[in-house]
């Protein structure tokens, strides 16, 4: 009966068991484990029938029981929320089951006297008045007056049960350390880097082998994540004061700066060692040089100048060129333009989005082309979208990728050309939001069209007059 | 002795079973209570008593930076006692630093804002009642004017961080060894004694 997949239903239904729960609370605790879970399922329930005012009388926090629910009106949504912050970040920072998260809710509301657990700003904020549930005034005006001091004292100490829930033990849960180290060491991000080395590996012009090919992933996989933690365990103070970036690890105090820095460690020494002893000390260099510049030029540049956007730029260049010398062993033109393609795509991602950014920017003292020089970073961002179509107009002339490369790219190109315009004219959120979210899926698409348009070795090897030609047709019909 | 301090050093690295905090489970199932430290006895308002391990709180509404309770170990050693007082200085620098930052900011943009309202002769709030706001160009004046005027303070804040940071690491890393070593040997002394 719980299980019914009608999910108001269900609701209704729960709370109907619920007021039997309440009476045999003892022997039924196993079905109060699957309410609870049922209600995990879907927090949205919570909305249907929590409006219903004659129900609310029937939520009950038993403090001493197992079913340790504690029900709350959902607040109404025009209401400023003084301790927004606190309540924000503890639904995020704590992984309660979905009913729970609604105890944070700072309801300034006096009519919540049913509900033990409501921590009560109604007494001391008086500017929440301006947002009341209408509709659940009318309900509960006659049940306030008769229970004033009953919620003080309630209130008082609910709060701060709810605040010291708040306090987490600084000891590390080694059930929360995978998804810590993934924060950490940013695995999305890093799964782009390894993406584009791999596209680097892949078009250079030699057997593909599948070997070197996955120690030179994981090497490059490793050495971003040492990039990347130690650029949060630079960052701790600034990271907090930022809404994108205050739930890292290292702000929440899930992991010390020890621990970070000695997971960096763990991952860079044989991230590097790898790339230089299994590959070749040309990509073990460029790893190494690439953890610097990101750590120790990027970083910091940062909060100095704004040329740590072109830093970070050529920080993102170097895995692919990464990946076709793991191949090759050597530094050709053919890398530094995989090279050059990441480079000119940085700044319209970043750019854009750095521009929806530039409050937090700013109050945490980054220096970002957006906040300090905004006619530059749109003037920047179209400059490089139309570079692209220009390096992919080299890409044939170097031997890298075959003509048909870029007319295949052009569409994609231009695309991101003119959303870099409409950028530089507009300058607003909208198009740097759609700019910035066009990047995403723009950079796949470009290594992904040179891959298939990448340049047969067959024809490489007979243009280099390496193999004599077969002697039945002419060399030009191969080229067909 | 030795396995307390070791453990109150290995705070960060401390490999417990996967238990979760009571307050995050809402659920005082039984068994999991007994299992783990006892509530926080006596305490200050929304402040835990630290009885073997650290406590990290909700970030504070001006600074945004998180309070730390740090546990005191009756061994304290020399070394231990360094590291706590320099977390401790560095988190009250730290918050310092942060509040006056969010106040100018703040403070800063209000004054702007009204001041460029003033001057196109709008009124603070518009017919509805709401806060006017400004486009993104006239605020990035705003957001320039205060990277710049504060810009040295930035930097020199920047490097004191850094400085400060390197060096909890490294005495944290002291620490960690120190005590490791000293848990070793004793682990060592203990099973001579044994043997004998």
């Amino acid at each position: 009966m719980y299980k019914t997949p009608c999910s108001r239903l269900s609701g209704l239904i729960g709370v109907s068991v619920k007021q039997k729960l309440v009476q045999n609370v003892p022997e039924c605790k196993q079905t109060a484990r699957s309410l609870i879970q049922l209600h995990k399922r879907d927090p949205s329930n919570w909305l249907t029938y929590q409006h219903l005012n004659f129900l609310k009388r029937q939520y009950v926090a038993k403090n001493s029981s197992e079913l340790h629910q504690r029900a709350v009106p959902k607040p109404a949504p025009t209401q400023t929320i003084v301790d927004e912050r606190d309540v924000g970040v503890e639904r995020r920072v704590q992984r309660i089951p979905a009913i729970a998260p609604v105890v944070a809710d700072t309801v300034p509301q006096s009519e919540d006297i049913t509900s033990q657990a409501r921590p009560a700003i109604s007494p001391s904020e008086p500017d929440t008045d301006d947002a009341p549930a209408q509709k659940d005034s009318a309900s509960s005006g006659s049940a306030t007056s008769g229970e004033p001091p009953h919620i003080h004292v309630e209130t008082d100490e609910a709060k701060e049960a709810r605040l010291d829930r708040q306090w987490k033990l600084l000891k590390v849960d080694v059930a929360e350390l995978p998804d810590v180290y993934a924060k950490l060491a940013k695995i999305k991000l890093t799964a782009l880097v390894v993406t584009s080395a791999a596209a680097g590996f892949a078009m250079a012009p030699v057997p593909f082998d599948p070997l070197i090919f996955f120690v030179a992933s994981l090497g490059t996989c490793l050495a971003s994540c040492t990039a990347n933690s130690i650029n949060q365990y630079f960052e701790v103070p600034f990271d907090s004061n930022m809404n994108r970036t205050k739930n890292r690890p290292l702000v929440r105090g899930q992991i010390s700066p020890l621990h970070a820095v000695s997971f960096a460690l763990a991952c860079g020494v044989p991230g590097i060692a790898l790339l230089s002893l299994a590959v070749n000390p040309l990509t073990g260099f460029l790893g190494a040089l690439n953890i610097f510049l990101y750590t120790c030029c990027y970083t910091p540049l940062k909060r100095l100048s704004i040329a740590n956007t072109w830093v970070g730029a050529v920080v993102g260049a170097i895995p692919p060129v990464m990946g076709w010398t793991a191949a090759t062993g050597c530094l050709e033109p053919g890398a530094l333009l995989m090279g050059g393609f990441l480079y000119c795509w940085q700044f319209p991602h970043f750019n854009a989005l750095s521009w929806n950014l530039r409050e937090d920017y700013s109050r945490g003292g980054y220096r970002m082309m957006s906040v300090t020089h905004p006619g530059m970073c749109k003037r920047v961002a179209l400059r490089h979208s139309l570079g692209l179509v220009g390096l992919a107009a080299l890409a044939p002339a170097l031997d890298v990728t075959t003509w048909t490369f870029p007319v295949v790219s052009l569409p994609i190109n231009l695309y991101i050309s003119y959303l870099a315009f409409r950028f530089y004219r507009r300058g607003d959120r909208d198009s740097a939001r759609k700019l910035f979210f066009c990047s995403l899926w723009h950079l796949p698409m470009l290594l992904l069209l040179a891959l298939t348009c990448k340049k047969p070795r067959r024809e490489q090897e007979l243009e280099a007059g390496l193999v004599a030609p077969p002697t039945a047709s002419p060399p030009l019909a191969l080229q067909s | 002795m030795a396995s307390r301090s070791a453990a109150a050093a290995f705070s960060p690295f401390a490999l417990s079973a996967a238990r979760r905090l009571v307050g995050l489970n809402m659920r005082k199932c039984s068994s999991k209570l007994a299992t783990q430290q006892p509530p926080k006895p006596k305490r200050s308002p929304f402040r835990p008593e630290a009885v073997t391990h650290d406590w990290i709180g909700p970030p504070n509404p001006l600074s945004n930076l998180r309070p730390v309770v740090y546990f005191v170990p009756e061994d304290e050693s020399e070394l231990q006692r360094r590291l706590r007082r320099l977390r401790q200085e560095t988190e009250d620098w730290n918050h310092e630093f942060w509040t006056q930052q969010n106040i100018s900011f703040n403070k800063g943009k209000d004054s702007f804002i009204s001041s460029q309202l003033s001057e196109k002769g709008l009124s603070l709030r518009d017919e509805n009642g709401r806060r006017r706001t400004l486009g993104s160009e006239d605020m990035a004046v705003f957001y320039k004017s205060f990277l710049d005027t504060n810009r040295t303070r930035h930097s020199d804040y920047n490097k004191e961080w850094y400085r400060r940071n390197f060096l909890i690491t490294l005495l944290m890393g002291r620490v960690a060894l120190k005590a490791s070593w000293r848990s070793i040997t004793e682990r060592c002394r203990k099973t001579r004694a044994d043997d004998k």
